[in-house]
């Protein structure tokens, strides 16, 4: 039987305890609050004005025309015309979502109602980010030339006088399991690393065992790099796993450098490990460290580009985005896995993994306390 | 300025947490090879006073020197001379007795470290529990192995904090025949504790209330300072007795001992006053007796807080 006695008893014992930890509550309260706001502001899977590359061919009316009406169905915003080398290297680093190419006699071309094709290039890295665009660009008036084409061939045309070629590069079968991949070895590391280290330190306070340590002739940048090390190790076997899978199950290439994918996740190991050792200096207990792992991964998954396209959120919300190390490592996982980065693609990645694992670094060891004051 | 007999030299050492003053003004000295006795009530900055003295905390305010090193400016070197044995277990009680060694060993890297666990296994009994995990030995064996892991490197002075709290009587003298071997040797022994007969195998006690130092000496020197007469009662009346003798003026404390009531204060007629209703009673003895480091104790106890009923 249920004594309502005993389980009041129980009740209010909690309710004490619950008190006691303001700290707790007020994370509690605070989270859904603040990501309520923030992921109900910043996420839009409609990603819109996506940075397009044009190779122009003969800066004709036609060209000027075609790219106006792309541009007036907001999903692209053209940057050029620049050359084809530019092109394709913006379209590697991921600056460009697109590239344009206009043939160099598409005018003459068209007068003469040869039909010549434009070629669309498109980053299919991530295919959500790009699908809308591609649906609008397809669905594009069969009349948007008419304005400027010669009155013989104005005659109601049932297709416009040119081809789009869209070519899904580095992703022709437009396979999530690309997109997925990549961002799971991302959100995996950042779980595991993030946690369990803020744990490993929280708990060595919660059990006393901090105590004999700082009695101890050891120095608090042994204890950090000594308690971290291992988890470098872990991390590297769950990346190994996971490539492994990657490539045998879900048949993702890996186009680029094996070594420098490794070295470059080396670095996005260490910034989510001294945002762990951050989190356990400034935690009470074990429950808090936890809740600010997941107060960090939260964000990380869905402001870095992983779960919904980044282009689609707002400037402020892609500012937070671009301080994750999450977002960095996802690009730089992507850029060397599908689209064979080099160390120079992928530079501009690295150093704002290296930035990070500085400053955070940096507040970890300033606040982890050599004494017990 | 430092006199190198002695182990600790610390002056008006004082700690605060936030409005809380934990330790006001505590000078103490305390020579080479000695083993000290730190005494004083729950929460009268015992602990906070031994954690200053191996750097752990940093004093507000006063200075000094543990084996000539400074307590603030020398930590680290500290660190290295100094064994420390928390109150609460605070070894991995995920790792086995031998691996728990070996780790203090190598911080504080011992030369011919196996040899020098070995023998310490051997030295501590523990060679039988040595691969048992630490977290699942009995208390008295707990504090065995914590000993052990803060003596490995052999401190000049070691700081022991309530470290028999919980342990058997036999466990505790074994404990202390062990100190009392190591002081021999130069140890200098720094112990808190609550225990009466372990006040009593101190060379020199401590007292603190109220995060003062309030007496210090031998125990028959803190005996003689405390200046209280004492009576002892017996029969069947004390249990009554002791509800009225409480409020009594001049009786500052009043303790049972099974079947024996101890009754002091500092005003030796007032005492004797209160007591005279029970001298014609028959079912009460009442004499006057040498007061012991006890009475002196909850004497002290009753007078730095209200006055207070002990069952001992």
């Amino acid at each position: 039987m249920i004594s309502w006695k005993r389980f009041l008893a129980m009740l209010h014992k909690e309710f004490l305890q619950m008190r006691r930890d303001p700290g707790t509550i007020a994370l509690t309260l605070a989270m859904p609050l603040v990501q309520l706001f923030l992921f109900g502001f910043a996420i839009n899977a409609d990603p819109k004005f996506l940075p397009t590359s044009l190779v122009s061919g003969d800066h004709s009316a036609y060209e000027r025309t075609l790219t106006q009406a792309l541009a007036n169905s907001t999903y692209f915003r053209f940057h050029g015309p620049i050359g084809e080398e530019d092109a394709a290297k913006r379209l590697a680093r991921g600056d460009a979502q697109f590239t344009l190419t206009v043939p160099p006699d598409f005018a003459r071309q068209i007068d003469r109602g040869e039909r010549p094709s434009v070629l669309l290039e498109a980053d299919a890295t991530d295919p959500s980010a790009i699908g809308n665009a591609l649906a609008a660009i397809t669905a594009i008036n069969p009349t948007v030339l008419n304005r400027d084409l010669p009155d013989v061939l104005r005659a109601a045309p049932v297709k416009p006088p040119f081809d789009v070629v869209v070519q899904r590069k580095w992703n022709p079968e437009n396979l999530t399991a690309y997109n997925i991949v990549p961002g799971l070895i991302g959100t995996i590391l950042t779980f595991s690393m993030v946690v369990v280290t803020a744990l490993a330190v929280t708990r060595e306070r919660e059990r006393g065992t901090m105590e004999n340590l700082l009695a101890m002739p050891i120095r608090p940048l042994e204890v950090m790099l000594g308690k971290i090390v291992p988890y470098i190790v872990v991390g590297y076997v769950q990346i190994s796993l996971i490539l492994v899978i990657a490539a045998l199950v879900f048949g993702v290439p890996m186009r680029g450098s094996l070594l420098l994918l490794l070295l470059g996740l080396g670095l996005f190991i260490a910034a989510n490990l001294s945002v762990g050792f951050a989190f356990s200096t400034l935690a009470r207990n074990q429950l808090q460290a936890m809740q600010m792992g997941v107060f960090f991964i939260l964000p990380s998954i869905l402001l870095s580009g992983f779960l919904f396209p980044f282009r689609g959120m707002p400037d402020w919300a892609q500012w937070i985005g671009e301080m994750l190390p999450l977002t960095h490592a996802l690009r730089l996982v992507r850029g060397i896995l599908l689209k064979g980065n080099t160390l120079a693609d992928a530079a501009p990645h690295l150093w704002p993994l290296a930035l990070f694992v500085f400053v955070v670094g940096a507040i970890a060891i300033r606040n982890y306390r050599e004494t017990l004051d | 300025m430092t006199d190198t007999d002695l182990a600790i030299d610390v002056r008006h050492l004082a700690k605060r947490f936030g409005d809380r003053k934990v330790v006001k003004d505590l000078t103490l000295q305390v020579p080479v090879g000695q083993i000290c006795g730190f005494l004083g009530a729950n929460g009268s900055g015992k602990t906070t006073t031994i954690r200053m003295l191996c750097g752990l905390l940093t004093p507000d305010d006063g200075e000094g020197t543990c084996l000539g090193l400074d307590v603030r400016r020398d930590a680290m070197k500290l660190r290295t001379q100094v064994g420390y044995m928390t109150q609460k277990f605070s070894f991995y009680e995920d790792l086995t007795v031998a691996e728990n060694l070996e780790f203090v060993a190598r911080l504080y890297d011992i030369p011919n470290r196996d040899r020098a666990i070995n023998e310490m296994l051997d030295r501590m009994g523990l060679v039988d529990r040595a691969d048992q995990l630490a977290g699942q030995l009995s208390g008295g064996w707990k504090q065995r192995m914590a000993l052990a892991a803060c003596i490995l490197h052999q401190p000049k002075l070691l700081l022991l904090d309530e470290p028999t709290a919980g342990v058997d009587p036999k466990a505790r003298r074994e404990f202390w025949d062990l100190i009392h071997e190591m002081a021999a040797d130069g140890l200098t022994v720094l112990v808190s504790t609550h225990y009466m007969d372990e006040a009593e195998r101190c060379h020199r006690i401590v007292y603190l209330a109220d995060g003062r130092l309030i007496v210090q000496g031998s125990a028959e020197e803190v005996v003689a300072q405390a200046h209280i007469s004492t009576w002892r009662a017996t029969g069947h009346g004390v249990v009554e007795a002791a509800k009225l003798l409480r409020d009594a003026p001049g009786i500052e404390s009043v303790a049972a001992f099974g079947q024996a009531l101890h009754v002091s204060g500092t005003d030796r007629d007032a005492v004797a006053h209160a007591l005279e209703p029970l001298q014609g009673r028959d079912d009460i003895t009442v004499e006057e007796t040498e007061p012991t480091l006890e009475d002196v104790f909850i004497h002290l106890l009753a007078a730095s807080g209200t006055k207070t009923e002990h069952a001992a």
